[in-house]
C-alpha cells in the first residue's frame, strides 16, 4: 500500500534537496580545514623588520641579512661595479625595472636602489626560489669576458646583474625583487618598513 | 537435531569464520583459484615485489617515527639521533631510505612490463589507469618523506618543488603560500608534510593499491603473449593455460623476493647512499634557509621529470610539460589501438620506438643530475620531444599507415619542433642546435617513414592461439 502512488517528481525534488543541503555541509565542514592550512597567526606575526648598519660593508662586498627567514643582500657596490650596470643594459629583459611588482617605487631606477652604491635585494631567484650564487668578479672567466659581475643561479642557470637584473632568456622572467627598506641616518639600514610603513 | 539445509558449514574454526566472512572465498579468489598464466617470465616478479617494498616501507617508516620530532628545530638531530643512539636506528632509517629508492626501481620495472606486454590494453585499462595514479601518490610520498630530515637537500629541494605552482597565473604566489603555511618554507611547511607523508598518502596509496588488485583480479592477468588464456577453458571453466597463484605463483615470486632481498640488503649495508643517488652528501648539512647548495639535484627517480620541466625555458610551460609527461600516461590505452597485446608479435617499428622511449627516460634522467649548461639544456629538449613524441608514435602504429599519410605525419611532426628551432636559432651554438636536430629527427624517421617503404619492418606478426611456453 505505501509503495502505491508513489509521487516520483516530489521523490526527485526531495534527493535533489537533501543533495543540495548534504553539499552545502560538506562545504561548510571543508573550509576551516582548508583554511587552517594558511599561514597562522603566529607566522604573520613573525615578520618585524630588521635592522642592519652597511658602515661595516667593504666595497664589493655582499652581506647576508636574515629577514623573515629570507636571505636580505646588501652589496656595497664599487664606482666600477655601478658603470658596469649601463653596460649590460641591452642584454637585459626589464632592464627599465617596469615591472612594478618587483620593486618599491624609490628603487625604480637605474641602480635599483635608494643609494646608488648600496643594493639591498631578496637574495631569492625568481624562477624557483633558489639563492643564487654570488659572482662579483668583472669579467669571471667562468661567466664570460663580458661579464659585469652579478649573480647566478646554481639551479636553473639564471644570471642577475649586480641589480638584480636578470638577462635575457633565462629560465627567470623577472627581476629579483627588492624589498621595501630605508634609511634611519645616513648608515642604518632597515628592511621590512619604509616611509609607508611595515611591508604586508 | 535439525539441521539447516541452507547453511553448508564445514566444522571449526574456519567454518565458524566463514559463516561470518567470506574468508575462505577470499583465499580462493585472489589465490587458490585465481588463475595466472602459466607463462610468466622474470618481469612478472616486480608486482608482488613493489607490494614487498609497500610493507618493508610501513613497517621501517612506522618505526621511524617513533623517534623522528617532526619540528624545524628538532627534526635534523632526531635524524642523527636514530642514526647513532638508537638501537638498531641506522638499520631501520637506511631500511626506509633505501626501500624508497627500490620502490621506484622495481614501479618502473613493472611499468615498463605493462609497456612491453601490452598490459594497459583492453580489458585492463582501469588496471593501468590505477598504476598511474599508484606512480603518482607514490612521487607525492616520495618528495613529503624527503624534506622531514630538514637538511641542505630536503629544504632547497622542496623549495624548488613548491615554487613549481608559483609559476601558475594569478593564484600562483597565494597557493604556495598555502601549500607552506607560512611565507617560507618553515616548521609549518615540515609539520604538514609530515602528517601527509605518514598518513594521508600512504592511506591512499594502500587504497590505491586494493583497487589495482582487485580489478586485476576481475579481468585476470596479462601474460608475455598478450594471448587471453580466458578463451580457452576445459570443460570444469578454468583455463587451459591457467595454474592457480598458490602455490605456483606465490613459490615463484618468493624466488624473486630471495634476490630482490639479497641486492636490497647489499645496498642497505654496504651504499646506503647509493654513491650520492639515494642519499645526498649536502643532506647531512642542517637546512639553512640562506645558502642554497651549489647544485640541487632532485633524488634519481624525479630527474626524468625534472629534465622535461627544464627543457622548456619558460618557467609556466616548463610545469605544464612536466606534469603532462605524468598525464600522457594516462592515455596510453586510448593511443595504441594496435590490436596485438605483446611486444613478442609487434613490428619492428613498434618495437624500436618503445626501446627508444626507455633509452631517452634514462637519458633525461642523467641529464637531470647535471649543471644546468646549454649543452645539457639542449639534450634535455631534444630527449623531452622524444619522449613526448613516443606517445603520437604509439598511436600512428596502431594500424598500418598509408604511404602518403606516413610521409605527411613525419613532416608535419618534424615541422613543429624545427619551427621552434628556427625561432631560437642563434648562430653561436648553430652546431650543437643543428646536430641534436637528428635525434628526434632519425628516431621518427625509422618509426615512421622506414615502414611505408619497407613494409616488412612495420608490420605485426601473427599472434598463436595458446600461450607459447
Amino acid at each position: 500500500m505505501a509503495n502505491q502512488g508513489v509521487n516520483r517528481g516530489r521523490r526527485r525534488f526531495l534527493v535533489a534537496a537533501t543533495s543540495v543541503v548534504g553539499g552545502a555541509g560538506v562545504a561548510a565542514v571543508a573550509a576551516p580545514f582548508l583554511a587552517s592550512l594558511q599561514p597562522s597567526a603566529r607566522a604573520q606575526a613573525a615578520g618585524a623588520p630588521v635592522e642592519f648598519d652597511v658602515a661595516a660593508v667593504e666595497p664589493g662586498q655582499r652581506v647576508s641579512v636574515e629577514w623573515r627567514g629570507q636571505p636580505i643582500w646588501v652589496v656595497r657596490r664599487t664606482d666600477e661595479m655601478v658603470a658596469g650596470l649601463a653596460e649590460v643594459a641591452d642584454r637585459l629583459r626589464d632592464p627599465d625595472s617596469e615591472v612594478e611588482s618587483q620593486q618599491p617605487e624609490y628603487a625604480q631606477n637605474e641602480y635599483r636602489s635608494r643609494k646608488p652604491e648600496i643594493l639591498v635585494v631578496i637574495g631569492i631567484c625568481t624562477h624557483l626560489g633558489c639563492s643564487p650564487s654570488y659572482r662579483p668578479e668583472i669579467g669571471d672567466p667562468e661567466m664570460g669576458s663580458d661579464w659585469q659581475g652579478g649573480w647566478l643561479c646554481g639551479c636553473h642557470g639564471s644570471r642577475f646583474d649586480l641589480a638584480g637584473r636578470v638577462y635575457r632568456n633565462m629560465p627567470a622572467a623577472t627581476n629579483l625583487v627588492i624589498p621595501r627598506h630605508m634609511y634611519r641616518n645616513d648608515t642604518l639600514l632597515v628592511i621590512g618598513e619604509d616611509e609607508d610603513g611595515e611591508a604586508i | 537435531m535439525a539441521s539447516n539445509p541452507d547453511t553448508k558449514i564445514q566444522g571449526g574454526v574456519l567454518g565458524w569464520v566463514d559463516a561470518r566472512f567470506p574468508l575462505s572465498q577470499m583465499w580462493n579468489e585472489h589465490l587458490a583459484q585465481y588463475y595466472a598464466p602459466k607463462n610468466f617470465n622474470f618481469w612478472y616478479f616486480f608486482g608482488s615485489l613493489a607490494l614487498l617494498v609497500l610493507v618493508i616501507q610501513v613497517v621501517s617508516g612506522i618505526f621511524l617515527t617513533m623517534f623522528y620530532k617532526p619540528d624545524a628545530e628538532l627534526a635534523f638531530a632526531s635524524v642523527e639521533y636514530i642514526m647513532r643512539d638508537v638501537e638498531w636506528g641506522w638499520l631501520i632509517r637506511y631500511m626506509h631510505s633505501t626501500g624508497a629508492s627500490m620502490f621506484f626501481v622495481v614501479v618502473y620495472l613493472h611499468m615498463f612490463r605493462a609497456l612491453l606486454y601490452g598490459s594497459y590494453k583492453k580489458p585492463r585499462e582501469l588496471i593501468w589507469i590505477f598504476g598511474v595514479l599508484i606512480y603518482l601518490v607514490l612521487m607525492a610520498e616520495a618528495f613529503a618523506g624527503y624534506l622531514l630530515p630538514w637538511g641542505q637537500m630536503s629544504y632547497w629541494g622542496a623549495q624548488v618543488i613548491v615554487n613549481l605552482f608559483q609559476t601558475i597565473p594569478y593564484i600562483g604566489p597565494d597557493l604556495v603560500t598555502w601549500i607552506r603555511g607560512d611565507f617560507l618554507l618553515s616548521d609549518a611547511t615540515l609539520n604538514r608534510f609530515f602528517a601527509l607523508h605518514v598518513i594521508a598518502l600512504p592511506l591512499v596509496l594502500i587504497m590505491l593499491v586494493a583497487a589495482h588488485i582487485i580489478a586485476l583480479h576481475e579481468v585476470g592477468s596479462n601474460n608475455p603473449d598478450g594471448i587471453n588464456i580466458k578463451d580457452h577453458k576445459d570443460e570444469n571453466g578454468i583455463p587451459k593455460d591457467g595454474i592457480p597463484f598458490h602455490p605456483y605463483y606465490s613459490v615463484k615470486d618468493l624466488v624473486g623476493v630471495g634476490v630482490f632481498l639479497m641486492v636490497f640488503a647489499v645496498i642497505m649495508f654496504f651504499f646506503p647512499t647509493g654513491g650520492g643517488l639515494f642519499l645526498k652528501a649536502d643532506n647531512m648539512i642542517p637546512a639553512d634557509p640562506l645558502v642554497t647548495p651549489d647544485l640541487i639535484p632532485p633524488v634519481w627517480y624525479f630527474t626524468s621529470m625534472y629534465s622535461v620541466l627544464r627543457s622548456v625555458p619558460d618557467p609556466f610551460l616548463g610545469v605544464m610539460a612536466m606534469g603532462a609527461a605524468v598525464v600522457m600516461l594516462f592515455f596510453i590505452p586510448w593511443l595504441d589501438r594496435n590490436p596485438v597485446l605483446s611486444m613478442r608479435y609487434r613490428s619492428f617499428a613498434a618495437k624500436f620506438n618503445l626501446a627508444v622511449f626507455v633509452v631517452a627516460f634514462v637519458i633525461l634522467g642523467w641529464l637531470g643530475l647535471q649543471q644546468a649548461t646549454s649543452e645539457v639544456s639542449e639534450m634535455s629538449l631534444r630527449f623531452s620531444t622524444v619522449y613526448f613524441a613516443f606517445f603520437f608514435v604509439l598511436w600512428f602504429l596502431s594500424k598500418e599507415r598509408s604511404m602518403v599519410f606516413s610521409l605527411i605525419a613525419f613532416a608535419v611532426v618534424v615541422g613543429i619542433y624545427s619551427f621552434y628551432d628556427i625561432l631560437r636559432f642563434d648562430p653561436d651554438s648553430a652546431g650543437l642546435l643543428m646536430w641534436s636536430w637528428l635525434i628526434p629527427t632519425v628516431y621518427l624517421f625509422v618509426t615512421m617513414v622506414v615502414p611505408a617503404f619497407a613494409r616488412g619492418l612495420g608490420r605485426d606478426r601473427a599472434v598463436p592461439e595458446r600461450v607459447t611456453s
